[in-house]
């Protein structure tokens, strides 16, 4: 058998395939069966319609080619565009989206990561990610306002002159004053990583916008 | 090999047997393609130290040439490399020829339209993302809908190219399988092997760019994924790799393996324990913590089985050691078969979860990565090719020389690579743990950067010697045919 073609063909080639897949695939799917995957549209939370609408009033004309109105489906539609983003530019190679319990990286970051955190849309394939030049993002909602992203991708050395994280002048119509659809949506979708959890770093105080008409 | 030594006038003659133009081809497509690939890692390694020169270019967006990178070298240097190497061995290990001849012309066409592809779609692709009727697409059908790359890693091939990709991969494994169905006897080490992976790569290429795409979301997804990096390493170009290696290792000793039991537990402990590690590559995460455990034992169990091997092979070796310094395909073939030790032995300590904690997300991982990829997989298929050109052009090396200075460049460029990323690794790991400020730990990277850029600098000299070499061989060296040995059935 150990030398015969369908010893090697169906043995090694399908069954132990089949057999590992049982383990590393099918053990943490039945698992998790019962965590229902949520879509875009219901992981939206105000915390995030509280940036979106922010980046609505701040980038007017921007926001309004791009998205229209600050609304829940379209900031739905805001977060799928900004994940592809995400995906399409690579930084997921250089930020993972996991919080070890190790390494005082629940000091660093914020919480331990949990199964829940991942069982949506956004997550589907999940941006855990292998390599960390640049720090984790998935406590990244929050930190920073929605213009220092905007500045921060436009040239990230204006910010920090050591950075050597990437220019991405393309999701602007030329200054970091005129993000286009993508940069928005790219903002968007940092500002939502992050925005479930109960502790939120509250870095800017959430401003009623109806009574702060100067914004 | 015992069947091709008994070779008698009877039997079928080489020309029958193997397309050499076919071979050629694959072999120069896949040198094209480690250009390109070394290209997008230098201008990535570039980019880290901040010399990159192609700054704000939207097309040469370094995390777009990150892709190119890994791709370039998985589907577009490897697979057409040991498709080339396929050509030629399986036919002569069986005595047939492939399936179809005119099936292997259009793989091989259909195979570089599909690496084209996937490069253009990486490039243009996140570009033209932000059309509504993409968006339309992805909130009707509720599927992620990228234009550019997907979010697997390795596994970056977008969606719509990955169904063609797939067809491809099963009509390679049938067209190889119909020589092997068709040999007698006992099959030798070097077809287990290919004929595994026929069935691995494919299941494999499924798996991970359907599953986690369409069906399983989440940290199941990550288990996955996890799978699909492991496995493609695992078992599509280690197969490919070791088969190769126990097809010519006996040639150029012109002596037999020296132990057919250890051969046995080194294809059947690989079968058996590496596709149960998967998960080893998302230590920590939440993926439930006994899957983890199980990952990092059956790993550390793989070690053993690895040895075996190289202890098969060192005993093959074993009085003819100075061949090692005159032949130079031999020479490829055992230093990356040292290079898969170290690499190896290295997993057996970083899987613990005591390394984890520190060398996770570090260089440390990058430099594992260009070993065992570079340094041993690359290695062997330019020994291969060091070996095979000579016969494929009808005459030797143009240049001795130039090929030492590949050797020299290639294997001293890694090892360099390898110890300056896994030094860095440590650093960076100790950076973060202390809690420094981030741009700490990328300041202090800077040095080991640069080392990078210069061991990556050198592994292009050594590349773009080759090509040279290659070229003046092909081109003005005087074409006397038969100065080199033709090949026989048997092989010489
Ligand atoms: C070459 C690797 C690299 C790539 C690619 C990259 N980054 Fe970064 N990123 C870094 C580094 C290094 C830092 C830390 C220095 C800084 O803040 O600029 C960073 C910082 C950040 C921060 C600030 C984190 C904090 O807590 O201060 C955000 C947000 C961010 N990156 C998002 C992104 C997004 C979105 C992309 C893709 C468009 C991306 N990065 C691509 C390396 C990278
Ligand atoms: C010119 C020589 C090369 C240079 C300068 C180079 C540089 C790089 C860089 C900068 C990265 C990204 C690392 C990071 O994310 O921090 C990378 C990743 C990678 N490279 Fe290369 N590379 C070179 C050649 C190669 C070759 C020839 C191969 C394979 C045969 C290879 C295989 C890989 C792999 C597998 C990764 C992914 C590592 C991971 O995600 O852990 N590289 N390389």
């Amino acid at each position: 058998m150990f030398e015969s073609k369908g010893g090697v063909l169906f043995l090694a080639g399908v069954g132990f395939f089949v057999l590992a897949f049982l383990f590393n695939g099918v053990i943490p799917m039945l698992m998790f069966r019962d965590m229902p995957e949520q879509t875009a549209e219901q992981v939206v939370n105000p915390r995030l319609m509280y940036q979106f609408t922010e980046l609505s009033r701040r980038y007017p004309e921007s926001f309004r080619t791009a998205f229209g109105e600050p609304t829940e489906e379209n900031c739905a539609q805001a977060l799928r565009l900004g994940r592809q983003v995400y995906l399409g530019e690579g930084c997921w190679h250089c930020h993972s989206q996991f919080v070890r319990p190790v390494s005082n990286e629940s000091l660093r970051f914020g919480e331990v990561s949990q199964p829940i955190e991942y069982q949506n849309e956004l997550q589907r394939p999940v941006m855990f990610g292998t390599r960390r030049v640049g720090p984790d993002l998935s406590r990244q909602g929050g930190r920073h306002a929605n213009d220092w992203h905007a500045v921060h991708f436009f040239r990230p050395k204006t910010l920090l002159p050591d950075s050597p994280m990437p220019e991405y002048p393309w999701l602007f119509e030329g200054d970091p004053s005129k993000p286009n659809q993508r940069g928005l949506a790219l903002i968007t979708y940092v500002q939502w990583l992050g925005s479930w959890l109960d502790s939120y770093p509250y870095y800017e105080e959430l401003q009623d916008f109806e009574r702060e008409d100067d914004l | 090999m015992n069947e091709s030594d008994q070779a008698t006038a009877a039997e079928p003659r080489h020309e029958d047997l193997v397309d050499e133009r076919l071979v050629r081809w694959y072999f120069l497509a896949a040198l094209l393609y480690l250009g390109v690939s070394m290209t997008g890692g230098l201008l990535m390694a570039l980019q880290l130290v901040h010399w990159n020169p192609l700054n704000g270019i939207e097309i040469f967006s370094p995390g777009r040439w990150r892709f190119i990178h890994t791709n370039a070298v998985a589907y577009g240097f490897l697979a057409n490399a040991f498709l080339g190497m396929l050509h030629w061995t399986v036919p002569r290990l069986t005595l047939h020829r492939v399936g179809s001849v005119k099936l292997s012309y259009f793989i091989f066409g259909a195979w570089q339209v599909i690496v084209l592809s996937t490069a253009a779609a990486f490039i243009v692709g996140p570009t033209l993302q932000a059309q509504p009727w993409v968006a339309n697409l992805t909130a009707s059908l509720q599927i992620p809908f990228s234009l550019g790359a997907q979010g697997i890693e390795w596994g970056e091939t977008p969606f719509w190219i990955d169904p063609v990709a797939l067809l491809g991969l099963v009509l390679v494994g049938v067209n190889f399988m119909v020589p092997i169905a068709k040999a007698k006897g006992p099959l030798y080490v070097t077809l287990w092997y290919f004929m595994a992976m026929f069935v691995w790569t494919p299941l494999t290429y499924a798996m991970g760019n359907f599953l986690p795409e369409y069906m399983v979301p989440g940290v199941n997804a990550g288990a996955v994924g996890g799978l699909f990096i492991h496995d493609l390493v695992g078992l599509f170009v280690t197969p490919l790799g070791w088969g190769m290696m126990y097809y010519i290792v006996p040639i150029l000793l012109k002596k037999p393996i020296w132990s057919h039991g250890l051969s046995l537990v080194g294809f059947w402990g690989l079968a058996f324990f590496y596709p149960l590690q998967g998960i080893h590559h998302f230590l920590y995460t939440p993926i439930p913590m006994f899957l983890q455990y199980h990952a990092v034992i059956s790993t550390i169990a793989v070690e053993f089985v690895v040895a075996t091997v190289v202890i098969n092979f060192i005993g093959t070796l074993w009085g003819d050691g100075r061949m090692i310094v005159t032949n130079l395909p031999l020479r490829w073939f055992y230093t990356g078969m040292i290079y898969y030790f170290i690499t190896c032995f290295q997993c057996a300590l970083q899987v613990t979860l005591t390394f984890q904690k520190l060398i996770h997300f570090t260089d440390w991982v990058v430099g594992h990565a260009h070993l065992v990829m570079f340094g041993v997989f690359s290695m062997w298929i330019f020994g291969f090719m060091t070996y095979l050109f000579p016969r494929l052009l009808n005459r030797p090396w143009y240049s001795r020389n130039l090929c030492e200075w590949h050797f020299w460049l290639s294997a001293s460029g890694v090892f360099i690579m390898f110890l300056d990323l896994g030094l860095a690794g440590v650093f960076q790991g100790y950076y973060w743990a202390a809690l420094f400020p981030w741009d700490v730990s990328v300041n202090g990277s800077q040095p080991f950067w640069v080392v990078r850029v210069f061991a990556g600098l050198m592994m292009f000299g050594g590349f773009l010697c080759f090509v040279y070499n290659l070229w003046k061989t092909y081109r003005g060296y005087a074409p006397a045919a038969a100065t080199a040995p033709a090949p026989a059935v048997a092989p010489a």
